[in-house]
């Protein structure tokens, strides 16, 4: 799958909560420092994982599942096995009919259910990570030696 | 990708953008060994390798990661990494696939000091390498075997006059779920990206035409991020947990850029090859202008190639470009704007006339080196590939009565009656 940058920006951009599956307490997973790293970046993050339901991670509530959580999110990011996909896609559309973007973790892709949610107007990125694309758009990857295609002469 | 740019805007603008700090339009040299982290946070979180970001220059500086950036994306990679020379190049490429008892297929035409490298030195490491004919496609299938990690060839062969068929390597490395590597210091990716080809690694010496004037030595390799490292179960150092990182595994964490993070965090931090920032610059000053000087390097190549070979004085000469070579129509395929400017050519007169021709030179320099600006040539059987016996030295193209050639960036009409004067007293 090949993202524009234009498109990843605006996914990165208009995206002001994540909400983020799978995630888990261990500070070396990349569950965990993915979660972690948004919200350095200024995201609200709101943790799902049924195994730490109720606890506290990134200043929020870890919720069992997405249909608990009582507020609008902006955006899913997907921490589980491929297979593990259609149920939360079609969790995630049911429960927010404004959702903007679906995002699948690197190795994660499921076009049956990317199509679905596609066909709802939502934005689907697969086998990507938030947290490397919004490193490469703002220029963080800069500084490991990495191609981020961007090219300018401006501050 | 939102835009892309022609060879010529990406080198000179490609990983340079303006220095946030200061605004300098050119990259500045950063001369430092350490930065400052922002709090103790900041800097779990790099040691981590949860941000990017610098703390050491053995592992990262601001200089060399514009120039890491920049041949990344004329090679049309996702990442490279620069280190102290084309021979660390060769081994940070290796090291995150292999492992004591592994190998490397590797074509029997590699440049002569590379050759010492991988059938003495990686040795020690407990890797080995089997070198083949890369012509030969059967002997090169059933050299990989089960512990064979992978393929190692060089786009045009040093000492010149041989272009390997990339694409049929490729495919065979395909199938054996192991990367192609490709050298291409010889052809730049001006005249050849092997990732369009189906390579998987590349890896340069930049001190040569990349720098372009024979002022620093440097390498790169560069990762095109298509290898899956996890599908074989061969890569352990890529899909399986990193001890000295947490139990964090490369590829999952960090998809396409697993390799080029490994670079990085294993390589650099444990092998310490690292480039320095003011070759990184020297560098950078170069290949602003790659494009431009391959352009004359190819068109003199060719027109000295040419004169050689009609010269009663030459018995042959081995450039690609011409109709004479069997790499022709190959050479067409792989580097249509030009076949290189390195070739061999074998003076009547065998070794010694061989020895004299260098000797009564003028413009053209006695060095070991090439893809200088300047002419140069060396007696590759005496020098460069000294310590291969004389079958090995055939086999590369170094036999004792050819003289190597990099054809510089000077009219070529002057390194014509250089060439015209010393043939001359040679052949006396």
């Amino acid at each position: 799958m090949d993202y524009s940058l234009t498109l990843l920006k605006r996914v990165l951009t208009e995206a002001k909560t994540v909400a983020v599956v799978g995630v888990s307490s261990n500070p070396v997973r990349p569950s965990y420092f993915v979660a972690r790293y948004l919200r350095l970046k200024g995201f609200r993050v709101i943790p799902v994982n049924p195994g730490l339901a109720g606890q506290e991670l990134f200043g929020e509530t870890v919720y069992p599942d997405l249909k608990s959580i009582p507020f609008d999110v902006d955006m899913v990011d997907i921490f589980r096995r491929s297979e593990a996909v259609p149920p939360l896609v079609d969790e995630a559309l049911e429960r927010w009919p404004s959702l903007k973007t679906i995002w699948m973790q690197i190795g994660v892709e499921h076009t049956e259910a990317a199509a679905k949610a596609e066909a709802r107007g939502v934005t689907v990125i697969q086998n990507r990570c938030p947290k490397i694309e919004y490193q490469r758009i703002f220029g963080e990857l800069r500084m490991g030696g990495f191609n981020t295609g961007i090219l300018s002469s401006k501050l | 990708m939102t835009k892309t740019y022609g060879f010529d805007t990406l080198q000179v603008h490609a990983g340079a953008r303006p220095d946030p700090a200061t605004g300098a339009r050119q990259v500045p040299i950063y001369q430092t060994t350490a930065y400052v982290f922002r709090d103790a946070e900041h800097a779990a979180a790099l040691f981590n390798l949860q941000e990017v970001g610098y703390i050491y220059s053995r592992l990262t500086n601001p200089t060399v990661a514009a120039l890491q950036e920049r041949i990344a994306t004329l090679e049309g990679g996702v990442g490279a990494v620069c280190c102290s020379s084309g021979h660390a190049a060769q081994i940070m490429a290796l090291f995150p696939l292999m492992a004591p008892g592994r190998n490397v297929v590797a074509s029997n035409r590699l440049y002569g000091g590379t050759i010492t490298q991988f059938s003495q030195t990686i040795k020690r490491f407990g890797w080995s390498a089997k070198f083949v004919d890369m012509d030969d496609l059967e002997a090169v299938k059933a050299a990989v075997d089960d512990d064979t990690r992978a393929i190692f060839c060089e786009t045009i062969a040093n000492p010149g006059g041989y272009v390997t068929d990339l694409r049929a390597i490729a495919d065979i490395a395909d199938a054996a779920q192991i990367p192609l590597v490709v050298d291409n210091t010889t052809a730049t990716p001006y005249l050849c990206r092997p990732f369009e080809h189906g390579a998987s690694l590349v890896v340069h010496s930049t001190t040569k035409y990349l720098t372009g004037n024979g002022t620093v030595t440097g390498g790169c390799v560069v990762d095109s991020g298509n290898f899956d490292w996890t599908a074989s179960g061969k890569f352990p150092s890529l899909s399986e947990p990193e001890p000295a990182y947490h139990g964090l595994k490369f590829h999952e964490t960090f998809g396409a850029l697993a390799y080029t993070f490994h670079g990085i965090a294993i390589g650099l931090r444990d092998l310490g090859m690292t480039m320095n920032p003011q070759a990184a610059h020297y560098t950078l000053m170069g290949i602003e202008t790659l494009s431009l000087r391959m352009e004359r390097h190819v068109a003199n190549a060719q027109k000295i190639a040419n004169w050689l070979e009609n010269d009663p004085r030459i018995d042959f000469v081995t450039y690609p470009g011409l109709d004479s070579s069997p790499y022709k129509d190959r050479a067409a395929t792989y580097c249509p704007k030009g076949a290189g400017a390195l070739f061999t050519f074998a003076v009547k007169g065998g070794y010694g006339a061989c020895v004299k021709l260098v000797d009564s030179l003028e413009l053209f320099s006695h060095v070991a080196n090439l893809g200088d600006a300047r002419s140069l040539i060396i007696h590759s059987a005496s020098t460069t590939h000294r310590q291969l016996t004389e079958e090995q030295q055939r086999k590369a193209g170094a036999a004792p009565e050819v003289v190597r050639v990099s054809i510089g960036i000077e009219d070529a009409d002057d390194l014509i009656a250089d060439l015209d004067q010393a043939l001359t007293k040679a052949t006396a």
